[in-house]
């Protein structure tokens, strides 16, 4: 067991934990925040995306003790207010269906337009289908959740 | 803007998914809640010789290690597949037992032997690990030759040579002779490859107990948990009706794998008695592509006839068709009611013959997948289709065009009768769409830079809303598929809907919402959907099949109807005129020709506080209704699909997808739109990504999205889809269904346009790029 | 995933004495293959010494034509390097389409390196730019460091600490990717520098990484796609598999080195 301290969603929270515990572990079953989701165990589906200290990784990939000291976000923490633009693009544009992989989608759109606004690339269809190679969704056939981060692009 | 039929509302669901408080099953967590690891086996075929338990029984944290004996000592029943299929010859379907821990006997790799309860997740794991099971390894057939060869080793006693059934319909002398005297013969192997339907939420079950009550509770990723809980409890003798509820809470996709009930289920329900605990099991992925019901897997041999002009004569298919280890719930129906029946596909053919050889093999059990028997009867339909036209030298389209059904109803020679439809309209707006006559230009483009286009085309037809109840059970099915629903008006006004059909993704939380608004005009924001508990709604048939449109809706349609002859008679009473003159819009009950209203709420508040209501009429705002279908519905639509082949690599882009669809009456065409989208996406996954791949011993080589090609965003294009729509006849709102049409039609387009691209017809699904480098070579080779 | 004990390094010297301390430990790079692989039980180190915030082992630095990587720099530090773009765009290219977005934010050029995944991007770099890797020991040329896949000269306990490399003349790398792990079904890096031409093959070869001596051969005469044209790539030795036989792998080797080629 190890004591392990970051700050999640803003709130700083200190737990013990086995050393071996996920991320994703620690985000669902410790703290309760369950928008973050599982679907695969090899890295590649991306339900699982949260930000660490303001990147996208996958946090089935990373063990929460490495995280200790980060800041976390999570779905539950990207609005400041009602609904972050991202995710009402995607209620805009019925980027989802099921919603299981929505709130991966959601932090890996987020992502994505802010490394590449900061570059001053632009975010055009073939770049989002090509940012998205980590996210994987069985509904949609993404065309809307192209759609969708395409908006959130303009209004971020 | 109108919130009501027709309108592109968004939908109401969304917010807690983008948020993330949406709850799947894995979310809850209950009071005292245990965990369950199962052990599984490594081995395609084998016998069970011993399991020794003492190890992990002795392992920290561990409650129980349970194996089959103790299940079936218990009284537990065999898993069982609900739709009786006869043979030729009048015999029985051969249905092997299907325990839910394997007795002596293991049929595929990852059949469950043991469950392990253990305090944490990892405790169950790791004692899992520890459980000895000493097998005695038996020869495996891993494929459909394999399992219907000679000295084929023996899958299940009662079924002598892995056959099932041997089945047939339509007339085989009358469609031979046509054949034998037509002036073409078109005749084709194809394949139709097995896929694993690959939910983005794995399966998962929490399971209760309460002593106190003698009470079961399932929480469950089901698309049907009335079917579940009935199966449950009728055959497998887990828990009675009565003292069992099932919950699907938020469920993140099902594609048919959730419809099933599986072995863990049971056993966690089973357990949590044992145990007097709560019990959680969630799969892994590889738990999931080992143990969720594939789909497809057919192998045809088909010929379609034509006489000089290019009219079809006769269609004559012969279709292996592969179940797994044991027949799922739904298996028998799939290559059978679901498929052969749709082999007339949009033309009109006269005599039509189809002959279905069910067989064991040592794999994962298959049951349906998105479109179930649908997509592999168009893909036979519509490659013979396109190869027939390349062979006589006709265009494809005007082949189809020539022998397209014009007049309805149209009874096939295979069961089902069309009831509506304009197959030429959609094709002419799918053409123009695509600019089909533009496509020679653009060929040569691509050839000056050195790659391969191709144009292919597609025109299926499915049946959805499996009806009527009455001849659905004439042809063997177990249950009858109405569904139900009822309509709660509160004493405030806003209303409550209860609903059979369960949404997965489908946003029935506001297309049905979006029925009752243009019903009563009261705001979608007074209306709620209920459904996925058992407690809630009574019963219920579930969501699969494009059913919740067209059966589902009815129903609500149905209760709809009742209620409002109770308000207008409560709003006449009230308002002193007559039933005939009293209207109900914008949320207001009027009296025409006066300037007389009452609010909705109005009318609750009087039916429930009775103090003045029509003399001998009940309190209360209340009503049900059972709808069964009158018959099938027909989706049906032309896509063209427009593909460049890199000849170097062999790998195939899109760049062009056009879907023209009649679904019939719309609700919601925003939605609409997306599940056409998911499941062109699902269908371009089988014709160019996906396989899930056995080796000869019955391993799966393909059990994670290491090897799993699953669509990517980069793998798709953006689609255009269009719809030119005809009213059904047979259902009070006119759909069709909407739910499988993408995964339906869109492999032959794919296909079509892959082997128009490279001159070679020769060309089985995935069309990886290997293979399509491969088919490239052979096709240089013949040239030369 | 079994139990271990994680160790946070402060420094390279910390690692290596937390990673001698231990029965059966580990190194914890970005956990991008590490943890997946601990995920299904296919590894259960006791301990794991995660080096990903050393910050001696991070940092792209470049002099002239030299360019040294930190172990612990990352694919997404590598691809937006300006730097390193300047002087070998090829690299930062690879680097740029290593796994996803996510995983390159996590996963370290160190790490790959020391899996020598036989399907991984960067060995392939290492090879044809014939990189140096620096190891807290001693210095090991690339050409000596790939032995075989997932097989390398690192020692027990031993730990990479920097690759360097001369910046090419001309160099670039093409992929094809596998279509459903989006690792390098073929992979080829191609660079002409002071030393010669050199191409290196990822992905295809059913032994991990290798050199291509025809094609370094055939470029060496005239640095030009075409020039590959007359070079004759053996399906022997090939990688076969439910994604493509080695006969359609020999063939993506001889496209992607002529695509690289190109690209240069």
């Amino acid at each position: 067991m190890t004591s392990i301290s970051m700050t999640v969603n803003g709130k700083a929270v200190t737990a013990d934990v086995e050393d071996r515990t996920l991320l994703v572990d620690y985000i669902r079953e410790s703290l309760r925040l369950t928008g973050t989701h599982v679907g695969c165990d090899t890295s590649q589906c991306g339900a699982c995306v949260v930000h660490v200290d303001g990147k996208a990784v996958k946090s089935c990939t990373m063990l929460a003790a490495a995280a200790a000291g980060s800041e976390v976000t999570t779905i539950e923490g990207v609005a400041n207010g009602d609904l972050h633009p991202m995710q009402k693009a995607f209620n805009d544009n019925h980027g989802l269906q099921c919603g299981f992989c929505t709130p991966g989608m959601i932090m890996s759109g987020i992502d994505m337009v802010n490394r590449y606004k900061a570059e001053g690339k632009t975010l055009d269809e073939a770049a989002i289908r090509a940012e998205l190679e980590g996210n994987i969704c069985r509904c949609t056939g993404y065309h809307n959740i192209v759609k969708s981060i395409s908006q959130a692009a303009g209004e971020m | 803007m109108s919130e009501g039929i027709g309108a592109p509302v968004k939908r109401k669901e969304d917010k807690r998914f983008i948020t993330g408080a949406g709850r799947y099953t894995d979310d809850i967590k209950l009071e005292n809640q245990a965990y369950a690891a199962f052990v599984r086996s490594p081995h395609a075929h084998a016998n069970v010789k011993s399991i020794d338990k003492s190890a992990a029984e002795g392992m920290d944290g561990v409650l129980a290690v349970l194996d089959g004996k103790q299940l079936t000592g218990d009284g537990i029943g065999n898993i069982i597949c609900g739709w009786a299929i006869t043979s030729k010859d009048g015999s029985p379907m051969n249905m092997g037992a299907w325990s839910a821990l394997a007795t002596d006997k293991v049929r595929y790799v990852g059949d469950a032997v043991v469950a392990v309860i253990a305090e944490t997740k990892a405790q169950a794991k790791e004692a899992a690990e520890a459980v000895v099971v000493e097998y005695e390894e038996l020869p495996a057939a891993a494929h459909i030759d394999a399992a219907l060869a000679g000295g084929a080793p023996q899958i299940h006693d009662n079924a002598p040579g892995n056959v099932i059934y041997d089945w047939e319909i339509g007339e085989k002398d009358p469609t031979e002779a046509a054949i034998a005297g037509a002036a073409h013969v078109t005749e084709m192997d194809i394949t139709n490859n097995r896929l694993s339907p690959n939910a983005m939420e794995p399966r998962s079950a929490i399971t209760k107990y309460d002593a106190a009550e003698d009470h079961y509770t399932l929480y469950t990723t089901s698309q049907n948990p009335h079917v579940a809980r009935l199966v449950l409890s009728a055959f497998y003798a887990v828990a009675p009706e009565h003292k069992l509820r099932v919950i699907a809470p938020d469920v993140g996709g099902g594609f048919g794998s959730k419809i099933y009930i599986y072995p863990e289920e049971i056993v966690c329900l089973w357990a949590a008695m044992k145990t007097k605990r709560s019990i959680k099991w969630t799969a892994d992925r590889t738990e999931a592509f080992l143990t969720d019901a594939h789909g497809r897997d057919h192998v045809t041999t088909a010929k379609m006839g034509f006489d000089a002009s290019g009219n079809i004569v006769g269609f004559h298919v012969s279709t292996k068709a592969n179940f797994g280890a044991y027949m799922s719930l739904f298996s028998s129906a799939v290559p059978t009611y679901l498929y052969a029946t749709l082999l007339s596909g949009t033309y009109n053919i006269p005599n039509i013959y189809c002959e279905v050889l069910a067989c064991y093999t040592n794999t994962v059990p298959i049951d349906a997948y998105r479109g179930a028997g649908r997509p592999e009867a168009s893909y036979v339909v519509e490659r013979m289709m396109e190869t027939a036209a390349r062979e006589m030298g006709k265009d494809p389209a005007e082949l189809r065009r020539q022998n397209f059904i014009n007049e309805f109803p149209h009874q096939t020679p295979v069961i089902m009768n069309y009831d509506s439809g304009d197959f030429e309209g959609n094709m002419n707006q799918a053409m123009e769409a695509a600019d089909w006559a533009g496509f020679e230009a653009r060929k040569a483009e691509s050839a000056a830079h050195g790659k391969l286009r191709g144009i292919g085309m597609a025109c299926y037809i499915e049946a959805c809303g499996i009806a009527p109840s009455a001849a659905v059970g004439s042809l063997g099915a177990g249950v009858g598929l109405w569904e139900s629903a009822e309509v709660r008006v509160n004493p405030v006004g806003t209303i409550e809907i209860l609903t059979g059909s369960h949404s997965h993704g489908q946003g029935h939380e506001t297309t049905f919402a979006q029925v009752v608004a243009d019903r009563f005009g009261v705001p979608l924001d007074s209306v709620q959907i209920v459904h996925g508990d058992t407690d809630k709604v009574q019963f219920g048939m579930g969501t699969y099949g494009s059913r919740s449109g067209p059966v589902g809706m009815s129903a609500i349609v149905k209760a709809l109807d009742k209620v409002e002859a109770k308000v207008k008679k409560i709003g006449a009473h009230l308002l002193e005129v007559t039933e005939a003159d009293i209207t109900i819009e914008d949320g207001q009950v009027k009296a025409q020709g006066t300037n007389k209203a009452l609010g909705w709420h109005e009318i609750g508040l009087a039916a429930y506080t009775a103090h003045n209501l029509p003399p001998d009429m009940e309190p209360g705002l209340k009503e049900g209704a059972f709808y069964d279908p009158l018959n099938f519905t027909f989706p049906m639509g032309c896509f063209i699909c427009e593909v460049e082949v890199d000849p170097e690599t062999g790998k195939t882009e899109i760049l062009k997808f056009v879907a023209s669809d009649d679904f019939g009456v719309i609700i919601n065409p925003m939605i609409v739109e997306g599940q056409v989208h998911g499941g062109i996406a699902q269908g371009v996954g089988q014709a160019l990504l996906e396989e899930v791949v056995y080796d000869e011993s019955g391993q799966q080589l393909s059990a994670s999205y290491m090897d799993y090609t699953m669509p990517r965003a980069d793998d798709v294009p953006s689609y255009d889809v269009l719809h030119h729509n005809t009213k059904c006849t047979t259902n009070p709102l006119g759909i069709k269904g909407c739910g499988e049409a993408g995964a339906i039609g869109s492999p032959p387009a794919v296909i079509n346009a892959i082997t128009n691209a490279i001159g070679n017809n020769d060309l089985s699904m995935p069309a990886t790029p290997s293979k399509v480098w491969a088919a490239l070579g052979a096709a240089k080779i013949a040239a030369e | 995933m079994h139990n271990t004990t994680y160790h946070k390094a402060s420094s390279a010297a910390e690692a290596a004495s937390l990673l001698s301390g231990a029965d059966d430990g580990a190194l914890l790079a970005g956990g991008q293959t590490l943890i997946p692989t601990m995920k299904q039980r296919l590894a259960a180190p006791s301990d794991l010494v995660d080096i990903s915030g050393v910050a001696e082992l991070k940092g792209i630095s470049v002099s002239g034509s030299s360019v040294t990587i930190g172990a612990m720099t990352t694919h997404a530090e590598v691809a937006s390097s300006a730097e390193l773009r300047a002087v070998c765009p090829g690299l930062a290219d690879l680097a740029g389409h290593i796994g996803d977005p996510a995983v390159r934010h996590r996963g370290t050029l160190g790490g790959s390196v020391a899996n020598n995944d036989p399907a991984a991007d960067y060995p392939a770099a290492m090879l044809a730019l014939g990189a140096t890797i620096k190891t807290n020991t001693r210095e090991i040329a690339a050409d000596d460091f790939f032995q075989s896949m997932f097989t390398t000269a690192l020692d027990e306990g031993e730990m990479i600490v920097s690759v360097s490399f001369e910046a090419p003349e001309k160099g670039a790398y093409a992929k094809f990717p596998n279509p459903a792990s989006r690792y390098a079904m073929c992979g080829v890096f191609v660079a002409k520098g002071a030393g010669g031409v050199r191409v290196a093959v990822t992905g295809a070869g059913d032994d991990g990484v290798f050199r291509s001596a025809d094609m370094e051969a055939a470029l060496s005469s005239n640095f030009a796609a075409d020039a590959l044209d007359g070079v004759t790539v053996s399906p022997n030795g090939m990688l076969s598999d439910i994604h493509g036989d080695a006969a359609y792998r020999a063939n993506l080797v001889k496209v992607m080195a002529k695509r690289a080629t190109a690209a240069a």
